[in-house]
C-alpha cells in the first residue's frame, strides 16, 4: 500500500515536474522557512500555512518547511525581516500589496523593490457590505442617503487597501466618508453587526459567516464581472447573486488585493526559478483549489513580467490616490 | 432545556476514546508550551494547527482547545515559582504567587493557583452553555467608546488600588504607554518611536518585556541581597495539595466575584490579562487581607487565576457567535475554524450543532482532564524549589535569553530584554510599581486605538463617552474606581492626621 502511494507521489511529482524542466538547476539543502507578515491566523498566515501543508504532503521539496510570523507593524516586520536575508534563498516572504503600498503612505525601512518577486497567488474580491437591516437595497440607495449625511466607514488598518478603496468611492461617487481604521476586517465586520459603523469593503471570507448570519448583507462587488458561481451562501443567495458595483451605478470596475510571495534581494535567477516552479506545483494540486473555494478567493497565477506589470499598475493608482489625501511619505 | 439536551448530545461526541486521548495530549503538549516561556499557548496552537488539517473539525478544535486549557494552567507554574510569567494573562499570579512560593510552600501556592483556575473555567463553560445566545447579543453594543471604557475600567480598578505613591504609578504607567506606542500606529498607518532601529517597527513583544521585567530584574534584586542564596526547603507533601485545594471554599466570595470579573471581562472582550489584573486590583481593594497582598496571600492567588480561566473560556464565545476572537489563541483557533471550512458566526450555532456542541461538552470534560494532569505535575514542580540559587540564577537567565529571542527569532528581542532587567531592577529599587507598567504595556495600545477611533466618530467630542446608558456607567464606574481611594485618603487624612502621615508606603 506504502509503496503504491509513494510511486503514485513521486510519479505525480515526476510528471509535474517535467512539465517545467527548468526546475532541476538549483534544490534547497538545507530546511526553508516561509515568513508571514501577519499575525497568526490572519488571511496572509492561512496561505503560508496552506502552501506549507500542500508541500509538506507531496514532498515537493526534500527539506522541511517552517512557518514563522512576523506581523508586527501590519507586516513591515516581515519584509524588514526579508530585505536584511539578502541573499538568502531559504526565506520565502508571504504578504499582500502592502509590499508595495506601505513604502509610499509610511515610513518604513523596505521597499518591494529590495525583495525578489515570486508570484501572485491569489486574489481577494472587496464588496461593499452594510447591516442587514440597512435602508438601502443597492449601492445607488445607500450613495444617495451618503451624499445627505456623511456615513462612518469602517476597515483594517489606515492608508491601506481598505482605506484606499474607501477613497475611491468618495471620489467616483462624489460622497464624504468618516474612515474609521481597525485592526483587522474581522473586527470591522462585527462592528458593522453591531451598528457601530455604516458600513466596509470587506473581502468576502472576512464577511461570510456575517452573511449567512444575516447580520450584515453586500451591495455591490467591485469586480468587472460577477464573482464565480459556487455554493449558496444564505438560503437564497450566493456570491454570484452579487451585483458589481459598476452595474449598480458606481463607477470602480475593479479592486483587488492579491496573496504575494517574494524573495529577499540579491538571490540568484535560478534560485527564484525554483520557488515559481514550487508555488506553480502548488497551485495544481486539490488541496489548493479546495483552500482557495474555502476562504472565498480568485485563483491567479502571475509571475514574471505579468507580476511586474501588475505591481506597476497597482502602485500607479495607490500612488494617484495617496497623493490625493496627502499621505505619500517625503 | 433545548441548551441542556444539546449539551448532551454535545458530550456523546467529546466522550469517546479517541477524543479523549486528543485531549490527553493537548492537555500535556500544552502544559509543557505553558512552562516553556517565550513559546505560550498562542505560538503552540499555531505550531500544533498545520497537524490538524487532515482532521474531523471537532476532533480538531477539541485537540486545539486542550492544548489551550494546559498552556494557560503551564502558563502559572513559572509565574509562581520563578516570577517569569509565561502568558500575559499569568502575570498578576506572580504578585502573590512567587512571594508564597519562596516562603517555602510552593505546593500550595501552585494547588491553590490551579484549584481557582479551575474553578474560573468552570463556571465560564456553564456561562457559554446557558446564555450562549445572549452573550453573543452583549458583544455586539460594543463599539470603540465601549471597548475604551471597558479598558478605562481595567486600568481603573488597578491603578486606584492604592500601594504606591500615586505619582510613581502615573510615572510607571506613562513610561508604559510609551513603551506600547512603538511601531506601527493602527489609526494613522505611521511609525512610532523607532529610535532609527528598523526592526522595532514590530513593536515590543510582551513576553520580552515581562521575562526582563520580572525574570531578570528579580534576578538582580535577589544577587544584591542575597535573600535567595539559601534553596527553600519544601516538603513535597501530597496532604499538602489536598489542604490547599479544600481551603478554597473559605474564599468563596473572592472566587465567585473573580469569575464574574472574568466572565464579563472575556465576553465583552477586554480578554484574560486585563480580567487577572482587574481582578487582582478588586480583591486587594475589598479582601479583609488586602494590606497584606504581595507577601503571599492565598486570595492574591485566587483572584487573577479565577479570572483569568474564567475569561479564558468565556473569550470563546465571541469567537464562535461573532468571530471575533477574545484571545489571541481564539485569534490562531478562529483561523483555524476558517482552514476547515467552518465559519464562526451567528450560522455556527445552527448549521455545526454537532461542532459548536461538542466542544463545548469538551470544556467540561478537558479542563477535568487538565487540572487532574497538573495537580499530578505539582510535587515535581514544586521540587524544582529545592536545587540551590546558584543553579538555578544562572538557568533563569539561560530561559530567558531563550525565550525572548525565540519570539520571533531575533537578537533585538534579547537585547531589549535584558534592558528590561535593569528597568525591572531599577523599579523595585526606587519603589516604582511595576504592575501599571505592564498593564500599560499590553492593553495601552488598544485602549489609545479605541479611544481615537471614538474620537473619530464623534469628531472630537468627548460627549460619546456618555452617548448610551452602557458606555456611560461603564465610564462612571471607572472614575469611581479611580476616585474612590483619593477619597478615602483624604477622609483619612481629615480624622488621623499624624496615622496617615506615617503609613507605610507599600509597593506591589
Amino acid at each position: 500500500m506504502k509503496i503504491t502511494a509513494k510511486l503514485l507521489l513521486s510519479t505525480t511529482a515526476f510528471m509535474l515536474a517535467g512539465a517545467i524542466p527548468a526546475a532541476a538547476a538549483w534544490q534547497p539543502q538545507k530546511p526553508i522557512e516561509f515568513v508571514a507578515t501577519a499575525g497568526p491566523g490572519g488571511g496572509t498566515d492561512n496561505l503560508a500555512r496552506a502552501v506549507q501543508g500542500i508541500v509538506t504532503k507531496y514532498k515537493l521539496t526534500d527539506q522541511p518547511v517552517v512557518v514563522v510570523n512576523k506581523g508586527g507593524g501590519s507586516g513591515a516586520e516581515g519584509y524588514v525581516y526579508g530585505k536584511a536575508s539578502a541573499g538568502d534563498p531559504y526565506k520565502v516572504i508571504f504578504g499582500t500589496s502592502n509590499a508595495w503600498q506601505q513604502p509610499l503612505v509610511s515610513k518604513v525601512a523596505f521597499n518591494y523593490t529590495d525583495l525578489t518577486p515570486i508570484a501572485a497567488m491569489a486574489q481577494d474580491e472587496f464588496l461593499l457590505w452594510v447591516k442587514q437591516d440597512a435602508p438601502f437595497k443597492t449601492a445607488g440607495d445607500f450613495l444617495k442617503a451618503a451624499a445627505a449625511t456623511e456615513f462612518k466607514m469602517g476597515g483594517a488598518q489606515s492608508k491601506d487597501t481598505d482605506e484606499v478603496l474607501t477613497r475611491m468611492i468618495e471620489k467616483a461617487a462624489r460622497v464624504k466618508f468618516t474612515y474609521i481604521p481597525f485592526k483587522s476586517g474581522a473586527e470591522a465586520a462585527v462592528q458593522l453587526a453591531g451598528g457601530h459603523i455604516d458600513a466596509h469593503v470587506n473581502n468576502p471570507s472576512e464577511s461570510l459567516g456575517q452573511w449567512r448570519g444575516s447580520t450584515q448583507r453586500p451591495l455591490c462587488a467591485f469586480s468587472p464581472k460577477r464573482l464565480p458561481k459556487g455554493p449558496k451562501v444564505t438560503a437564497t443567495e450566493g456570491w454570484s447573486d452579487v451585483p458589481t458595483c459598476v452595474e449598480q451605478g458606481l463607477a470602480i470596475s475593479q479592486y483587488e488585493q492579491p496573496r504575494t510571495v517574494w524573495l529577499p534581494g540579491k538571490v540568484s535567477a535560478e534560485q527564484a526559478a525554483f520557488y515559481v516552479d514550487l508555488m506553480k506545483k502548488v497551485q495544481a494540486t486539490s488541496e489548493w483549489k479546495d483552500y482557495i473555494e474555502k476562504t472565498s478567493q480568485v485563483d491567479t497565477f502571475l509571475t514574471g513580467a505579468a507580476f511586474d506589470d501588475f505591481i506597476k499598475q497597482d502602485l500607479e493608482h495607490v500612488k494617484q490616490v495617496a497623493g490625493e489625501q496627502g499621505w505619500l511619505v517625503k | 432545556m433545548e441548551n441542556l439536551q444539546s449539551l448532551l448530545h454535545g458530550f456523546t461526541i467529546a466522550v469517546t476514546v479517541p477524543h479523549l486521548t486528543l485531549m490527553v495530549i493537548g492537555v500535556l503538549l500544552g502544559i509543557l508550551v505553558g512552562v516553556l516561556p517565550g513559546l505560550g499557548a498562542p505560538n503552540g496552537v499555531s505550531l500544533l494547527l498545520p497537524l490538524t488539517f487532515g482532521m474531523q473539525p471537532v476532533s480538531a478544535i477539541i485537540l486545539l482547545s486542550s492544548m489551550y486549557w494546559g498552556a494557560l494552567f503551564g502558563g502559572s507554574v513559572t509565574s509562581i515559582l520563578f516570577n517569569i510569567p509565561g502568558e500575559p494573562s499569568s502575570v498578576a499570579t506572580t504578585f502573590d504567587g512567587y512571594p508564597m512560593a519562596r516562603d517555602g510552600r510552593p505546593t500550595t501556592a501552585l494547588a491553590t493557583a490551579f484549584g481557582s483556575a479551575a474553578f474560573g473555567a468552570l463556571v465560564g463553560v456553564i456561562l457559554i452553555t446557558f446564555l450562549a445566545s445572549w452573550v453573543a447579543q452583549v458583544a455586539l453594543a460594543f463599539g470603540p467608546p465601549e471597548y475604551f471604557a471597558v479598558y478605562f475600567l481595567a486600568f481603573a480598578s488597578f491603578v486606584g488600588m492604592g500601594g504606591a505613591a500615586p505619582i510613581k504609578t502615573v510615572v510607571a504607567l506613562a513610561i508604559g504607554f510609551a513603551i506600547a506606542a512603538i511601531g506601527i500606529d493602527t489609526v494613522s498607518g505611521s511609525v512610532r518611536l523607532t529610535m532609527g532601529i528598523d526592526e522595532l517597527v514590530k513593536g515590543v513583544s510582551f513576553v520580552v518585556a515581562v521575562m526582563g521585567l520580572f525574570g531578570i530584574g528579580e534576578l538582580l534584586i535577589a544577587v544584591e541581597e542575597e535573600f535567595h542564596a539559601r534553596a527553600v526547603s519544601s516538603r513535597v507533601d501530597w496532604k499538602e495539595v489536598f489542604r490547599a485545594l479544600g481551603r478554597l471554599p473559605h474564599h468563596g466570595i473572592a472566587l465567585l466575584r473573580s469569575a464574574a470579573i472574568g466572565c464579563w471581562m472575556g465576553i465583552t472582550p477586554g480578554g484574560p490579562t486585563a480580567a487577572s489584573f482587574m481582578s487582582y486590583g478588586i480583591a486587594k481593594r475589598f479582601s479583609r487581607n488586602g494590606a497584606r497582598f504581595g507577601s503571599g496571600e492565598a486570595e492574591g492567588i485566587i483572584a487573577p487565576e479565577t479570572a483569568d480561566h474564567a475569561a479564558g473560556t468565556s473569550a470563546l464565545l465571541p469567537m464562535l457567535s461573532l468571530g471575533i476572537p477574545g484571545s489571541a489563541t481564539a485569534a490562531v483557533m478562529m483561523g483555524g475554524l476558517m482552514i476547515w471550512g467552518l465559519n464562526p458566526g451567528p450560522m455556527l450555532f445552527v448549521d455545526q450543532k454537532d461542532f459548536v456542541w461538542g466542544l463545548i461538552a469538551s470544556m467540561y470534560v478537558g479542563n477535568i482532564v487538565a487540572v487532574v494532569l497538573v495537580l499530578l505535575t505539582v510535587p515535581v514542580f514544586a521540587a524544582l524549589m529545592r536545587i540551590p540559587f546558584a543553579v538555578i540564577a544562572p538557568l533563569i537567565v539561560i530561559i530567558c535569553v531563550v525565550g525572548a529571542y525565540s519570539v520571533s527569532n531575533s537578537y533585538l528581542d534579547v537585547v531589549l530584554m535584558l534592558g528590561f532587567g535593569v528597568v525591572g531592577y531599577l523599579f523595585k529599587k526606587l519603589h516604582y510599581p511595576l504592575a501599571p507598567l505592564v498593564l500599560a504595556i499590553v492593553i495601552g495600545d488598544k485602549a489609545e486605538d479605541a479611544f481615537r477611533q471614538a474620537m473619530l466618530m464623534s469628531k472630537g467630542s468627548l460627549g460619546i463617552f456618555f452617548a448610551n446608558r452602557l458606555v456611560t456607567t461603564l465610564v462612571l464606574a471607572g472614575m469611581a474606581l479611580l476616585l474612590l481611594p483619593l477619597v478615602l485618603q483624604i477622609v483619612r487624612l481629615l480624622r488621623k492626621p499624624d496615622e496617615a502621615a506615617h503609613e507605610k508606603v507599600r509597593i506591589i
